[in-house]
């Protein structure tokens, strides 16, 4: 019989699902979100508890196993929120211990090789999250962005931009799962906040934005248009680097 | 700031820089200080693409289009009927750093029209970069180039400030030069590519002994050559080349498919396309040389003066070399794996991280992402099924592209059509 094996959504939570698996030694296993749960007459359920001890033994114990850039991947892979990446990641972790080896590197293994393809796809959204993030200089001088993105990558662009605006005050927030960054000049936090719709109007840029915040988004979206070159027009390329659904947050693509 | 003047200026001065392809940001070691703006350390980014499919990540931009010379290639040639302009220092320094600050680019590539003189060009280019540097404490990317003919001392101070020069070459060879830039010479953009060359070499052996050296153009030089201007063949294009990796330590060579700009009978005629096959083709050989260990002779040669346009370099070597194939995977060093046609550099190194721990067959080879429509005739791996059959390289080649879907497909298929007679043309 297989268990479900249901947790609160963090990587904290999963990590303590896998203390459990070893525990209780699970053999047949799913691992769902509290939320994904829909229950049936078949499995049994087992909700589990996040403990911040159990989850560190459990992430301590792969270090002798994996490599920290392993180990990051894992967390990366965990971002992707794609269903059934738990399942993916308690294998992975399960071999890993199981293993003399090293096995993170073993691509003709098909856990293993799934694994790091969700990770490329991650990294990729999070290479975008660097690129495509466009601030807006406010009335109140905090250089503010909304995103969109496919997978929950913004604790990944953290450092990146902590690093690259380290004298202007800046928040970048995710719109679609509700929470943001905020940098203070010293430290980033996480935040949530009440959006205004009215934010994302072009005909209210000026009453949340600074004065000259439209000029410089005039002067970019010109120069966007001004160094294309008509007679090499590849749309199908552009579309490919650039695809339709992160136009509606680039300044150069909104109009 | 008078939006509506610098809005005119940067329409004419990007529209005028365009042509330069370079829009690289990566490979500096530039790090935010003291909280200032700015970080270019490792990665490049790419923060928009045109409509033409090229990268925007640099505010590419000339500080004038105003030009003493008559190259017959350049836009800004000074015979041109354009509108001309000219930026003032600060007013570029305020259109970086408040593009910079909104996450639009990641720096800025400056160049220029000649005017009055090489150095007193050289000398504008500097002060932006140094007013960027130190007023603004600004550690974004910053790509000058360097003016043909600028002394010494005027390219030791543009390494300190930027991270990038380059120097376009623009014709691959002397002859072509003589023919369509008579007022210009070879040596002029040798100069200053020798210079900035000898002080990184200085910069990198006094960072081994010294504590604190000023850092010198950490991102290396680079250069462009315009493509199908001259009439000359790929290997005289690709040996120039390698001939200026080797000599000048450049970190890139870029080429660029050359853009009917003029009525000039030296040149294309305008509505003549732009030849981005021979373009992407020339970039595969450049990769070739650079990543794949292949040494320009074997791809290009008396008997093999231009690149095959319906099949890339590696197969077209591949084809010619039958004698060292078929390899097998489980076994090969890794220079021979990067040889082997549809298999690239990622794919070569995730085989030989896996194979330590099992013997590879055709579907891991294919999971691991090999592309095995090409590389299957010339591989063997751990399976009993393989391609047994001696084919010549006539034969492969029509099989392979027979099973393959090129996004040239169309260009390549009217240059191909031997029955459409306008399309038969005596070289």
């Amino acid at each position: 019989m297989k268990t479900i094996l249901i947790y609160d959504g963090s990587f904290e939570g999963l990590l303590s699902t896998v203390f459990y698996i070893y525990e209780y030694q699970i053999d047949q296993f799913s691992v769902v979100k509290t939320e994904d749960y829909v229950a049936n007459f078949f499995d049994k359920k087992e909700e589990i508890i996040s403990n911040s001890n159990k989850a560190n033994r459990v992430w301590k114990a792969l270090s002798t196993k994996i490599s920290a850039n392993a180990k990051r991947k894992l967390y990366k892979a965990f971002l992707s929120e794609l269903p059934g990446i738990e399942n993916k990641i308690c294998h992975f972790i399960q071999l890993a211990f199981a293993s003399k080896y090293k096995i993170e590197k073993d691509f003709s293994n098909p856990t293993i090789l799934e694994i790091s393809k969700v990770v490329k796809m991650v990294d990729r959204e999070k290479h975008r999250m660097d690129a495509f993030v466009r601030f807006r200089q406010t009335k109140d001088n905090i250089y503010f962005a909304t995103i969109e993105p496919d997978f929950n990558v913004l604790p990944l662009n953290s450092d990146h931009f902590r690093e690259r605006y380290a004298d202007q005050k800046w928040i970048i927030y995710d719109v679609k799962r509700k929470y943001g960054l905020f940098y203070n000049l010293n430290t980033v936090t996480t935040i949530t906040l009440e959006i205004d719709e009215a934010i994302n109007n072009k005909q209210n840029e000026l009453t949340f934005f600074s004065d000259t915040e439209v000029e410089f988004q005039q002067l970019w979206g010109n120069y966007f248009e001004h160094t294309n070159i008509k007679s090499r027009k590849n749309t199908s390329l552009h579309i490919k680097h650039v695809p339709k659904r992160y136009w509606k947050y680039l300044t150069e693509k909104k109009n | 700031m008078n939006f509506d003047r610098i809005n005119e200026k940067l329409s004419i001065l990007a529209d005028a820089a365009k042509y330069d392809v370079s829009c690289s940001s990566s490979g500096s070691k530039r790090q935010n200080k003291n909280k200032g703006l700015g970080n270019s350390d490792g990665m490049g980014i790419c923060h928009s693409y045109t409509e033409d499919g090229r990268c925007v990540s640099l505010l590419k931009i000339l500080l004038t289009n105003h030009c003493i010379f008559d190259c017959a290639y350049c836009v800004t040639r000074k015979s041109n009927d354009i509108k001309r302009a000219a930026f003032k220092v600060q007013e570029i320094v305020d259109l970086t750093i408040n593009f910079y600050r909104r996450n639009y680019i990641e720096g800025l590539f400056l160049s220029s029209g000649i005017f009055k003189n090489a150095d007193y060009t050289m000398e504008r280019l500097i002060a932006v970069a140094k007013k960027l540097r130190e007023e603004e404490n600004f550690n974004g990317y910053i790509h000058l180039k360097s003016i043909p003919g600028a002394s010494d001392e005027l390219m030791r101070e543009a390494g300190l400030y930027a991270d990038r020069l380059s120097v376009n070459i623009e014709i691959p060879t002397e002859k072509g030069l003589k023919l369509l830039a008579p007022e210009k010479d070879r040596k002029d953009f040798i100069k200053p590519m020798e210079k900035v060359k000898n002080e990184i070499v200085q910069y990198k052996s006094e960072k081994k002994l010294l504590k604190k050296v000023p850092i010198y153009a950490p991102a290396g030089q680079s250069t462009q050559m315009i493509v199908g201007a001259s009439g000359e063949t790929d290997a005289e294009i690709m040996y120039t080349s390698a001939y200026f990796y080797k000599s000048f330590n450049l970190k890139r060579v870029y080429y660029s498919g050359y853009i009917p700009i003029s009525y000039d009978d030296r040149l294309p005629s305008i509505g003549t396309s732009v030849p981005v096959l021979r373009e992407n083709r020339l970039y595969q050989t450049d990769w070739l040389l650079r990543f794949y260990g292949f040494d320009v002779r074997e791809l290009l040669n008396k008997e093999h003066p231009n690149l095959e346009s319906d099949i890339d370099p590696k197969l077209s070597w591949a084809l010619r070399n039958l004698n060292q194939f078929p390899i097998d995977v489980n076994k090969a060093d890794l220079r021979m794996l990067l040889r082997v046609p549809g298999l690239g550099a990622k794919s070569a190194h995730k085989i030989i991280n896996a194979r330590k721990f099992r013997k590879l067959n055709w579907e891991n080879l294919n999971l691991i992402g090999v592309a095995l429509n090409r590389a299957k005739y010339f591989i063997t791996c751990d399976s009993r099924v393989f391609e047994t059959k001696d084919r010549t390289a006539a034969q492969l080649k029509s099989l392979i592209l027979s099973n393959s879907n090129s996004k040239f497909r169309k260009d390549i298929s009217s240059q191909l059509n031997l029955f459409d007679a306008p399309n038969l043309k005596t070289a």
